[in-house]
């Protein structure tokens, strides 16, 4: 039923033109990479804060308001070259079990940092078992995301 | 000398077992990637702050006390699992123009650690939560986050074979920098 739309997906000319070019896939790749460093830096920063480690000085709500910017931005790098990507090799992504795992955990990963952890960090002071609950499962979703992610290459 | 040394390292048992297998080499690659998110990821975030660019409102010695142990942490894996991937087929990777780049940035990356560490830091509560902090702090972020950035990006980029010695012709300086040996015409 969806393979149609990842034909279409595959055949556009961004497409095209990205599987066509020797050096603009790495490249893509690259730029997503460090998307990831910084991304991975911004969540684990006030993720480790709610686990109660890190940078345990400050409160959790000044840290995150910190972090906010630079996840959000990160997190724009990484979709805008990730949906490149997807549309040079789609149907490939199509047959790929990792590509779907990653894909259906991302919007979960991306719903859960915005609506329950920036909201409950954006005024929690100190960690708490609610805290730590909210710092694991951030953790766990996006390291789905992130696993899933690298092992598209591999499958 | 290191050529043979490195062509007998990549025919043992334990080197030609891990290129040829299933799980392991891509087991170690994906943990290397991931670590990136612990490692490069945390240590630009105390670049941001050393650059004076985001948390403000917090301590910088907060940073160098409490969030480095996990961005050391972060390191060793990546070392331990950077130094098995490149076990796996050293001769290839000493070759590869993006490892020696990388490499060399490394080393840029070390010295400006070592910099920050023997100099700058000693003096960190002078400017703990000085906005901006001072010049040299400021240039010692600024630094860190570009080499680790370019340490990324030839990272990645090491998995083409573009520039490798067995790719020829190419232009003499490439391999001049790849350190190729070529047959004699």
């Amino acid at each position: 039923m969806l393979l149609p739309f990842f034909e279409w997906c595959e055949a556009t000319m961004i497409g095209r033109t990205i599987r066509e070019s020797l050096w603009m896939f790495p490249v893509l790749e690259a730029i997503h990479l460090v998307g990831l460093s910084l991304l991975g830096g911004a969540l684990l920063v006030v993720d480790f804060r709610l686990l109660g480690v890190g940078l345990k000085d400050s409160t959790i709500a000044v840290l995150d308001r910190q972090a906010r910017p630079w996840m959000l931005g990160a997190t724009a790098l990484m979709l805008g070259t990730g949906v490149l990507l997807f549309l040079s090799e789609a149907i490939k992504c199509y047959y790929n079990t990792s590509f779907w795992v990653k894909i259906l955990t991302l919007p979960v990963a991306i719903l859960f940092t915005l609506l329950v952890k920036e909201r409950f960090a954006r005024t929690a002071q100190e960690t708490s078992t609610a805290s730590r609950f909210v710092g694991a499962t951030d953790l766990l979703l996006w390291f789905i995301v992130a696993a899933g992610g690298r092992w598209i290459g591999f499958s | 000398m290191i050529n043979s040394f490195l062509e007998w390292l990549g025919s043992t048992a334990w080197s030609v077992r891990l290129l040829e297998s299933l799980w392991m080499w891509p087991l170690l690659e994906s943990t290397h990637v991931l670590a990136i998110a612990l490692f490069v990821g945390s240590a630009m975030m105390m670049d941001l702050r050393l650059m004076g660019v985001t948390f403000g409102g917090v301590r910088a010695s907060d940073f160098t006390s409490r969030l480095l142990p996990w961005t050391r942490g972060g390191f060793v894996v990546m070392v331990i699992t950077g130094v098995l991937v490149w076990y796996s087929n050293p001769l290839r990777y000493y070759h590869n123009i993006f490892f020696r780049v990388k490499m060399l940035l490394m080393v840029a990356a070390g010295l400006n650690i070592w910099l920050f560490h023997s100099r700058t830091h000693k003096k960190i509560a002078q400017w703990d939560m000085d906005a901006p902090p001072p010049r040299a702090v400021r240039l010692a972020g600024i630094l860190s986050f570009a080499a680790w950035t370019l340490i990324v990006v030839s990272g990645r980029l090491i998995a083409y074979n573009w520039f490798d010695c067995d790719i020829q012709p190419q232009p003499g300086w490439v391999n001049w920098a790849s350190g190729c040996i070529l047959p004699a015409e």
